[in-house]
């Protein structure tokens, strides 16, 4: 585990720590080798935990210290915990947009591209489809990364304002417009007649709840129903409105730009999490799923200024880089509705970055919460980024595979042991973590394989009954 | 259900393989490639079996490292059911869950001459594959903890006999008693080898404290 030690230095720089109690996942082989490692970790992870990079943290070193034994344990406890409480969303976001796929055929009729895909993938050849589509995904990524770094640098200006600004336009949009279009197509689908008063109280209630669950406050229950449905809406867009050979390509490149934009030195993710953290500043809520709603209570060195955001913090686990996504109705013109989505990365602070379209990267940082703090309190977070790339690549197993259930459902399996595996790495590295590169590559690997290799298999045993 | 996952799909990269360098109009040998491989399938579904046996020691001893008292939340037997669980679910799964969907849409079964049982005895099979997962999961780990190898040899050739049963299909008798007799005698030996009784069977169903 000689990782393990690398990572020590890092951490008296002041890079997040997590509260791993809830991380670790101790089922793996890791751990017994990971045990002397952790207790020595603990220690130094504890000092940066009470606060803001570089900061010493003698004082916390010693209560802390008594309480790692039971850290170590509560964490093997509480880690399986947390895995199932990022399960459960993710699980229902998927549900809810294969549901909708499978039933409602408005989101697999082609109506035309986005604009930040304006190449068309129904050419004569195959040479041309696939220069069409590496063109296609190139232009999102880099719209993408334009985005990225302009939010990094608003957030470095302090431009607080237009950020707020952004995301409420963003989750306005989401909230009514989108969810009217759904709305309309359900209505159409199962053949309800339904006359636009009803249709006006009944979205304007949604979205007006949504809007207050989502940026201020309101039950978790709520506000983590609204995260997952406005997570699903954006999912169906995509899918929706990307072609075929597009799509998986940008699933693809974004998890490498995922990996890099988290874990390089210089990427802007990690830039952003690091003026976060020096700020010490929590993070928006709008950007991000959280399994519990803990107040901020951090360092207790700390001003309680950092609290001004409420909602939740210190979750150790993953939290996604603030991800925008811009849709663009096909209706509308060219200077259309852009909606970012962002997601953010919490413990403590959290940079806001909005990248066009997915989300960056899920990154997961540890957060620094106080040791005093109950673990059962201690939640979980992924970036909205993260849910809604994981939903899009589920829906377009479940829409374009010739294999149908089968195909979803292994690539359901293979995006949570993926995440099962993020969230393991999470609680060794203790550090911002990508959240999208393993889940999307055991899924798009599942995906092309049981298309191709399983999908003839099983239906030759089913045709003559044989059974493995 | 993960693992189960891996080896299917390997075992169909072998069958595809083995397809597309062969004649496809040649129905006997597609017959007999198909057989193959589901015997391969059989094998390396045990073999992964054993592979996450292999992690799920490890990650207990990492548990019972880390655990205040030295003894691991969950033992070995509780891995062993959850395992077979998994494994059971995943195959049942992927192999109802298409039929399922069809079922739902119109149709008539086994207009062309099929058997018309084709979804009842299904899901029977697929019903008592997943018991008998479940059970041959508790079987093995017992095995390979106790260093029984007879136990696990018994486990490989009851898998292999139930697979090979359902080539009789659409003789459904050759298939379905078979396999439900196996299943019974795999549930009383798993039952057996948890620590139950025949005395504790009966007063479990006499209600005694």
């Amino acid at each position: 585990m000689t990782e393990l030690s690398a990572h020590l230095p890092q951490f008296q720089h002041g890079q997040l720590t997590e509260n791993f109690p809830d991380n670790h996942l101790s089922n793996t082989n890791d751990n017994s080798e990971r045990r002397r490692h952790d207790n020595s970790e603990r220690r130094r992870n504890d000092n940066p935990e009470s606060e803001t990079n570089g900061q010493p943290q003698n004082n916390i070193q010693q209560v802390v210290e008594q309480d790692e034994e039971e850290d170590e344990e509560l964490t093997l406890k509480y880690g399986a915990k947390h895995v199932i409480m990022l399960f459960v969303p993710v699980t229902l976001c998927m549900v809810v947009v294969v549901a909708t796929i499978k039933s409602v055929s408005f989101y697999t009729r082609k109506d035309g591209q986005l604009i930040y895909t304006p190449f068309t993938e129904e050419t004569e050849t195959v040479g041309q489809r696939a220069l069409n589509s590496i063109l296609n995904a190139a232009i999102m990524i880099s719209v993408i990364i334009v985005m990225t770094i302009l939010l990094v640098v608003l957030y470095k200006y302090r431009c607080y304002k237009v950020i707020h600004g952004w995301l409420i336009i963003s989750s306005l949009l989401l909230l009514f417009f989108f969810s009217f279009i759904y709305l309309g197509e359900v209505f159409k689908t199962y053949n309800v007649a339904m006359d636009y008063i009803t249709v006006a109280l009944m979205i304007w209630n949604f979205g007006v709840v949504g809007m207050i669950c989502i940026h201020w406050k309101g039950p978790l229950r709520l506000q983590q129903a609204y995260l997952i449905m406005i997570s699903a809406l954006m999912a169906l867009v995509f899918i929706k409105y990307l072609p075929e050979w597009t799509a998986w390509l940008i699933l693809a490149v974004i998890s490498v730009y995922d990996l890099v934009a988290v874990l390089c030195p210089k990427g802007p993710l990690r830039m952003l999490v690091e003026t976060a953290q020096e700020r010490n500043e929590t993070l928006f809520p709008a950007l991000i799923y959280s399994s519990t709603m803990i107040w901020l209570v951090n360092m207790a060195e700390e001003d309680p200024e950092a609290q001004r955001k409420a909602s939740k913090n210190s979750a150790y686990d993953k939290q996604a880089p603030a991800n925008q996504t811009q849709n663009e109705d096909a209706e509308a013109d060219d200077g259309g509705f852009s909606q970012e989505w962002q997601q953010q990365r919490d413990n403590r602070i959290g940079p806001i970055e909005s990248t066009p379209e997915s989300r960056a990267a899920v990154q997961a940082l540890p957060s620094n919460s106080q040791t005093s703090e109950d673990p059962e309190e201690r939640g979980v977070k992924l970036g909205l980024g993260d849910f809604i790339f994981y939903s899009v690549l589920v829906g377009k197993a479940s829409a374009t595979a010739s294999g149908d259930w089968n195909t979803t459902l292994a690539c359901f399996v293979a995006i949570l042991i993926g995440l099962c595996l993020t969230l393991l790495l999470l609680a060794i590295f203790k550090k911002a973590l990508p959240a999208l590169p393993i889940s999307i590559t055991f899924g798009l690997v599942f995906y092309f394989a049981t298309d191709n290799l399983v999908q003839p298999f099983m239906d030759q045993l089913a045709f003559h009954q044989f059974y493995i | 259900a993960f693992f189960w996952l891996v080896s299917l799909l390997l075992s169909s990269l072998i069958w595809f393989i083995a397809v597309k360098a062969s004649n496809p109009q040649d129905e006997p040998l597609q017959k007999g490639l198909l057989i193959f491989g589901v015997m391969f399938s059989v094998l390396l579904q045990e073999a992964f079996r054993f592979l996450y046996y292999k992690l799920l020691r490890k990650a207990i001893e990492g548990l019972v490292a880390l655990s205040e008292d030295g003894c691991s939340p969950i033992s070995i037997q509780q891995m062993a059911y959850v395992a077979g669980v998994g494994f059971g679910l995943m195959s049942g799964a992927f192999s109802m869950i298409n039929l399922l969907a069809d079922a739902l849409g119109p149709g008539i079964v086994g207009i062309h001459g099929d058997s018309q049982l084709y979804f009842l005895t299904s899901a029977f099979m697929t019903m008592v594959l997943i018991f008998l997962h479940t059970f041959w999961g508790i079987l093995f780990f017992h095995g390979c903890e106790h260093r029984r190898w007879w136990e696990i040899v018994a486990v490989v050739v009851m898998h292999l006999a139930v697979s090979g049963s359902t080539f009789c299909n659409p003789l459904y008798v050759g298939s379905l008693v078979p396999s439900y007799l196996l299943m019974a005698a795999a549930a009383a030996w798993a039952y057996l080898l948890s620590g139950g009784s025949a005395q504790n069977l009966w007063r479990f169903l006499l209600c005694k404290s």
